[in-house]
Order: C-alpha cells, then sequence, then structure tokens
C-alpha cells in the first residue's frame, strides 16, 4: 500500500446491481464520472440504490452489470492497495480500543512503526478537533464525537477516495449541521475525492460541487445537478438565495422523475 | 465544540465508588452464611426435636453440629497426624495442581478449537455434534482407563497426577470451545465490512477484531472451566486411588462417614472454596484484562 | 423431499468424522495390537453391546429415571427459586453472587453425604445429586433472563396500567425464556453424569454406573465402553428432548435454531 493520494478519478460505465433474492434491480445503467478532488452527494429516497451504488464503488459488493475504475485500476484493486477511507452511519468503533488505538487501527495494519502512528494519530485528533480524547474510550464520547472519530479513521491512512454512508443520519440537526461545516473544512485540507450518500437534500447542495439525483425500482441516475455556490461554504451560505434555489431544484426533480415516488417516501426526504 | 458530552469523573470519586460496594457486598455475603448457619442448626433442632424422617433422617451423624465441624479442623483426622486443617491443606494443594494444569491445557485446547471452527462451517457441522456429545460420557468411567493409558507415556514426577490432569482437561475444554466460537461469532457485522475495507487478512481479522469481541464470552466460559477443573480433579483422583489429593481424601473419609461424619463434611467445605477461589480469581483477572462498556460484559 | 436432502447434506460431514474415526480406531487396535485390555476395538464394543443388550438397556433405564426424576426436580425448583427471589429485587442482588459462587462448589464432592443421607442403594440419592447439580444453574440463568427485560418493554407496559402480574407474564417471561433453555441444556446433560458419577459411591445393582464401575473393576472393559455408549446415547437423548422443546417453544427467537 502506498502512502498519501493524488485524489481519484472515478469512472463507472454502465454499472447494474441485481440482488438474487427478490429479484430486486438496485441498480441500472449507472453511468458516472468523477473528477479528483470532486465532493459528490447521491440523494434519493429508500431502495434508490445510493447504498448499493456506494458499496460498488467500494468494492464491497459485485456489480451484476458494467464495469468501474478507479484511478484506471478495478475497484477490488483500488481496495486491496487502500485507495478507500469508508464512514458508515455507525462509526462502528472498536470498544475495547481507546479512541487514539480506534484511530490507528489501519495504520497498524499498513504497518507502520509505533512513532509514526502516534504522529499521524495526533494529527486526526487535531484536524477533527479531538484534542485530548485519544485515551478515552468509545462509549465515553457522544455520538458526534464518535463519528468525527470515525472520520479521523478514515483519513488517517490518506485514502484517494472517501466513501460516506450517512455518515450523520444519527445525530440531531444542530450537531448535523455543525459537522458538515467540519467535514467542508477537513476536505478543504485535505483534497481527497469525496462520495456522501445522504437522505438530506440540504445537507447533499451544502456540501458538494454536483448532487446525484436517483430515483428507485429500477435504481438509476435521473439527474447531476452541478451545484455553483461559493466556497468556502460557511452558515451564510445556507441562508443564500442561490441556495434555496438549488434546493429546489433537487426536490423538484425528485417528485417529478419520482412518479414513481410513494407518498411516505416523499415525505422522508427533507 | 461540545467537550462537556464526554464522561470523565474526578479521580477520588472514582475509587470510591467500587471500593465501597465491594465492602457492602462483602458484608452481604457474611450475614448470608451467618443465615444459612442459623438454618442449619435451626433445621437440625426442628427435625431432631419432632423426629421427622423426611427428606432423610437428621441426627448428629447425617447433620453434624457447625461447630463440631469446626473443631475437626483443628484436631488429628488420625493418631501421630497433624491436625486436619494442615493435611487438608496439603491435599488441597495437590488437587489445585491437577486442577490449574487441567485448566490450561482444556483452555488452550478449547480456545484453539474454538478459532478453528470460526473459520469453517464444513468442520462446525462435523464436528460439533462430538464436542457436545463428549460430554455425555461419564468420565469417571473412562478414568482408570485413561490413567492406565497415560501413566506410563509421561515424565517421571508428572505420573499419578498428570493423568488426572487430564481428566480435568477433558471437562474443561468443553465450555471455553463453545463460548470462544460463540465470541468469534459475535464480531459486528459491520466491524467485518470495515476490516474488509482494508483488505485485511483472515488472522488479521481474527486478531485485531474476532478474539477482542470474544474476551466477555471467553471469560464468560474461563469462570465455567474454573469450576469444571476442579471438578475434574477431584473425580478424577476418585478411581486412580491417589491419596495425595481432596478426591482420595473425600473417599477415605466416605468409609469412615458413619463413625466420624464431621471430617468428610470439613473436607468439603475444603473442597467447596477450593473451587470458589479458582472462581473468584478468573473474575478477577476478567475485570483486570477487560476494559470494556459496561453493559458488554457477557 | 429438498428439506430432507438438505437436512441429510447437514448431517453429512459429522457422519464422515464419525467413518472416520471409527475406522481408524478400528485400524489402529488392530495394526497395533493394542491391549484389548486397554481400549478394545469398535467391532468388540458393539457385539457386547448388543449381546448384552438385556442386561445393559433395563440398567439404563433405572440410571435415566434418576437422571430425569433429578432433572425435574432441580430444573423445577431452580425456577421456582428464581422467581420468587427476582420478585424482590434487594433480596435477588443480594443472593445473585451467593448462588454463582454456590454453582462453582464441585457438587460431586457432596455425592457421598447424599449416600450417607438416603441410603446409597436407593435412587433417591443419586436423583438427589442430579437434583443439586441442576438446581444452581437453572436458578442463576432463570434470574439473570427474569432481570434482563428491557427497561423501554416494561415502560411501555405501565403506560397501559398494567399490573406486576402481567407485566411478569407477558414481558418477563418471555424474555427469560431463552436463559431458561440454555440452563436446561446444560443441566439435562448433568443430570445423566450426576447419576452416574454419583453410583461410584454405591448404588443399587440395577443402575448402569455401577454396572459400568462394576465391569471396569473386572477389566471388562469392552462391556464397560458398551455401558458408556448406553450413557451417552441416553443423556444426549435428554438434550436432545431439551433441544426439540425448545425449537417449539422458542420458534420466535433467532438464536434458538443455531444450536
Amino acid at each position: 500500500m502506498t502512502e498519501s493520494k493524488a485524489p481519484a478519478v472515478v469512472r463507472l460505465e454502465r454499472v447494474g446491481k441485481t440482488f438474487p433474492q427478490g429479484q430486486v434491480t438496485a441498480l441500472q445503467d449507472i453511468d458516472l464520472e468523477l473528477a479528483p478532488g470532486e465532493f459528490v452527494s447521491l440523494i434519493g429516497p429508500s431502495g434508490c440504490g445510493k447504498s448499493t451504488l456506494l458499496r460498488v464503488i467500494g468494492d464491497l459488493v459485485e456489480p451484476s452489470a458494467g464495469t468501474i475504475s478507479v484511478n484506471g485500476k478495478s475497484a477490488g484493486r483500488a481496495r486491496k492497495d487502500g485507495d478507500y477511507g469508508v464512514v458508515f452511519q455507525d462509526a462502528v468503533l472498536f470498544d475495547w480500543r481507546t479512541v487514539a488505538k480506534n484511530i490507528a487501527l489501519p495504520l497498524e495494519m499498513l504497518g507502520w512503526e509505533r512513532d509514526r502512528r502516534r504522529a499521524r494519530v495526533q494529527e486526526m485528533l487535531d484536524l477533527v478537533e479531538l484534542t485530548g480524547f485519544g485515551d478515552h474510550h468509545p462509549w465515553q464520547l457522544s455520538g458526534g464525537m464518535q463519528q468525527r472519530v470515525a472520520i479521523a479513521r478514515a483519513l488517517a491512512f490518506q485514502p484517494a477516495l472517501l466513501l460516506m454512508d450517512e455518515p450523520f443520519g444519527a445525530l440531531d440537526e444542530m450537531t448535523r449541521e455543525r459537522l458538515n461545516l467540519e467535514l467542508l473544512s477537513i476536505w478543504e485540507q485535505t483534497g481527497n475525492t469525496v462520495v456522501f450518500v445522504t437522505h438530506s437534500i440540504s445537507e447533499a447542495v451544502f456540501l458538494s460541487t454536483r448532487v446525484v439525483v436517483m430515483s428507485p425500482r429500477p435504481g438509476r441516475i435521473v439527474d447531476v445537478i452541478p451545484i455553483d455556490l461559493p466556497t468556502p461554504r460557511t452558515v451564510e451560505t445556507r441562508d443564500s438565495p442561490r441556495f434555496f434555489e438549488l434546493v429546489t431544484r433537487v426536490r423538484e426533480l425528485l417528485r417529478s422523475r419520482g412518479e414513481h415516488l410513494l407518498p411516505e417516501e416523499e415525505a422522508a426526504l427533507e | 465544540m461540545s467537550h462537556a458530552a464526554a464522561v470523565s469523573l474526578p479521580a477520588r470519586r472514582r475509587l470510591r465508588g467500587p471500593l465501597l460496594g465491594g465492602v457492602k457486598r462483602a458484608a452481604a455475603v457474611v450475614v448470608v452464611l451467618l443465615a444459612l448457619v442459623g438454618c442449619w442448626e435451626l433445621y437440625h433442632w426442628i427435625w431432631t426435636s419432632t423426629g421427622w424422617t423426611w427428606p432423610f433422617v437428621v441426627n448428629d451423624t447425617s447433620m453434624p453440629h457447625i461447630w463440631t465441624i469446626f473443631k475437626a479442623f483443628g484436631q488429628p483426622a488420625q493418631v501421630n497426624q497433624p491436625a486436619l486443617i494442615t493435611v487438608l491443606l496439603h491435599k488441597t494443594l495437590f488437587t489445585a495442581k491437577e486442577a490449574v494444569a487441567g485448566f490450561a491445557v482444556g483452555s488452550v485446547i478449547g480456545f484453539g478449537l474454538g478459532v478453528l471452527l470460526v473459520h469453517s462451517r464444513l468442520l462446525q457441522r462435523g464436528l460439533l455434534p462430538y464436542i457436545v456429545g463428549s460430554q455425555t460420557v461419564p468420565i469417571l468411567a473412562i478414568a482408570p482407563m485413561v490413567v492406565v493409558w497415560v501413566n506410563p507415556k509421561l515424565p517421571g514426577p508428572l505420573q499419578g497426577w498428570g493423568a488426572v490432569a487430564v481428566i480435568a482437561t477433558y471437562l474443561t475444554f468443553f465450555p471455553v470451545a463453545i463460548n470462544t466460537l460463540r465470541g468469534l461469532q459475535s464480531a459486528d457485522p459491520r466491524a467485518l465490512e470495515l476490516m474488509r475495507t482494508y483488505a485485511a487478512s483472515r488472522w488479521t481479522v481474527l486478531w485485531k477484531l474476532r478474539v477482542p469481541a470474544s474476551l466477555p464470552y471467553v471469560f464468560s466460559a474461563l469462570r465455567l472451566a474454573a469450576t469444571a477443573s476442579v471438578v475434574g480433579a477431584i473425580i478424577g483422583e476418585l478411581p486412580t486411588g491417589l491419596q495425595d489429593g481432596l478426591g482420595g481424601a473425600i473417599f477415605n473419609f466416605n468409609q469412615y462417614y458413619s463413625i466420624e461424619p464431621q471430617e468428610l463434611w470439613a473436607t468439603n467445605i475444603i473442597a467447596a472454596l477450593l473451587g470458589i477461589c479458582f472462581f473468584v480469581i478468573v473474575v478477577l483477572a476478567e475485570k483486570a484484562i477487560v476494559r470494556r462498556a459496561p453493559e458488554h460484559v457477557a | 423431499m429438498r428439506r430432507v436432502l438438505r437436512k441429510l447434506g447437514e448431517w453429512l460431514p459429522a457422519f464422515v468424522v464419525f467413518v472416520i474415526v471409527v475406522g481408524t480406531w478400528e485400524g489402529l487396535t488392530r495394526a497395533l495390537h493394542v491391549q484389548q485390555f486397554l481400549l478394545p476395538k469398535p467391532s468388540t464394543i458393539v457385539s457386547v453391546f448388543w449381546t448384552q443388550r438385556h442386561s445393559l438397556w433395563p440398567a439404563g433405564w433405572y440410571t435415566f429415571k434418576e437422571a430425569l426424576g433429578g432433572f425435574a426436580i432441580g430444573s423445577g425448583l431452580g425456577i421456582v427459586a428464581a422467581t420468587i427471589v427476582s420478585r424482590f429485587r434487594t433480596v435477588g442482588n443480594a443472593l445473585m453472587p451467593i448462588f454463582i459462587a454456590a454453582n462453582a462448589v464441585p457438587i460431586i464432592a457432596f455425592a457421598p453425604i447424599f449416600g450417607a443421607w438416603f441410603n446409597p442403594i436407593t435412587a433417591q440419592s443419586k436423583m438427589a445429586i442430579a437434583a443439586v447439580l441442576c438446581f444452581l444453574p437453572v436458578t442463576v440463568n432463570t434470574l439473570r433472563g427474569l432481570q434482563s427485560a428491557k427497561p423501554r418493554q416494561i415502560e411501555l407496559m405501565r403506560s397501559y396500567a398494567s399490573s406486576e402480574f402481567q407485566i411478569w407474564r407477558r414481558v418477563r417471561v418471555p424474555t427469560a425464556l431463552p436463559f431458561v433453555f440454555t440452563a436446561l441444556k446444560v443441566a439435562s446433560v448433568l443430570a445423566m453424569i450426576g447419576a452416574i458419577v454419583g453410583e461410584f459411591f454405591g448404588g443399587s445393582l440395577d443402575a448402569l454406573g455401577v454396572l459400568i464401575f462394576s465391569k471396569a473393576g473386572v477389566f471388562q472393559f469392552d462391556a464397560a465402553w458398551a455401558g458408556i455408549l448406553v450413557a451417552s446415547i441416553l443423556g444426549l437423548a435428554l438434550y436432545s428432548a431439551v433441544v426439540a422443546t425448545e425449537r417449539v417453544v422458542l420458534r420466535w427467537s433467532p438464536d434458538a435454531r443455531n444450536s
């Protein structure tokens, strides 16, 4: 595994995924290209395949059709080369390790020596603003702090591609908004390519350079909307008229192309 | 940034809580023991006064007074021998030696079996029925054969008690194997997925994820194994006729029961304490080694 | 038909292992001329098992009744004790460590005393041993099960203004059942073992344990092994009965299907 990566180029061509049980077509004909350093959000109602798509990119699920390449390599090769960092909705921290040792986990597996690991862990703790919490255990931290540890862990070995599956979904709105700002500032510093799955339209618009709108049955891309909001995004960005326009645009797309949307699915989108 | 969300008590308070709790617990135990002694004597008194014979006849032989039993500790069991308590302590050490050996070897075997089985469903289906079935075989019946077979194969100083250790091993490996397997299987599937994103090898996943996740289960098994090894050691001594241990003492005192019942009772009390002692040691070891979210201890 | 085949397929690896082990056993004992007195050939054991079946099975049944009686009494008392204790929270918390410590005591050491109480020849003495062996794990586990009801569920019941008894019936008991069955599985095996080990200290001539020990005493190990085989089968039978009951009672639980 090599170290700090140039941000990834991800290319998906006609990717499809059908799950044999129940014959569910989770993904159909997905064509997508991500430029290096982009922040792309996947949004859509439940069952539109956004999490599946994320897992296909991360080589955690094999596609039934189509090809994926990450920096010119196959998804499997990229995974083995350590090009990915993943953050799930649950922090999935190891109870028996301290915060510092949790962050050090991927570094241990890369075979870094102890001093190097310790230095990097300290960097990461500073990056996610948890300096001084290295010796705590996960259960002593709040949900938001645990997610920050998960992010620190995902970024520790500076992957080319960061995959995030509704990482802030379980948190309250205020914490979520604060973590959005933090994530953006981290992203500015590290410059990875990010694929971010979310249920929240405002979160998607706020964070991304592009928003990929998906719809279910079968899971497919409805449209990709470039977000031309000025950077760096701040608290004020959410109040700007352009923000409101983009959010409305996304919502309309979800509603219109979702002739297939059930009322409860629509209600689930914010 | 809300640092207030993290939980941390000042150091002084952190110590006092558990210490006070421990004292309260010890006091409760003492109270209960005294209550038991009281019940014993009460039962004895009621049954002897009324002459009831159900469920069994009560007299000084079947239920010796607690005080008689305690006195027996201080006196020699046979002429020209040291006090009973000294004799029993030597025998306890002998039996403890067998139990510790059985516990150690049995735990290692059990753990190894667990690790082996978690990686292969095929092996699980093939071997589990026999692992479970092994415990339905009354080991006491095989003990003489085990002794005759194993003894010659052991180096000199290990003979005799080594065979009993083998029997203790037999009783120990089972709970450890079963619980290790369950513990290793209990790893969070999302954590397994995480390890997959790191392209971790099976060996790495084992040691960095499965084994730490399994520790509560393993320790729960070790608590059972502690008792099982003592039981195995005592039972193993019976058919082998070993005089040096508690099993031998129980067997001997059983012969004299009608004359001197208190000696058998005294021996049993010591045996009980040995079992409890092993158990407590494992519990303390667990407290020292496992640092876990409080609700996760199995 | 498919399900039957799948079931057979599940048991296939175990069957293969059985064949391999028995085959190796037979082969090695023949090839190495292992003294018959130490480790009889499986074929010899089976033949003795067959020829002496008229004495083996009745003896097995006699001991099995002791085990069954002990199992029933011990488990029953254990469940009752746990229920009573769980009702009184403070007493329960104080007694729990006592029960756990008592579980750590080698009960089998008390076998001779039970013999002295109940006249070693009778079945009651062995039943008593089996009962005590079963009582403790069942009590400890049942108590733990009764105490492990989720607080949210209790809150829900209270919001319906349920009585304590209803809460007990609808929440605590179902939550406790998996724990109870775990304990019963352990107890079922212990009961049979306890009965046989108890017979070491003397027992009726009709009992299996006595038969095994006496055959072993005169070095008729093939007959002893045959007896052990019977004991093992009966122990497994009781265990399987408990597992089968568990499958029926705990249909809703994902864990029950894993044994």
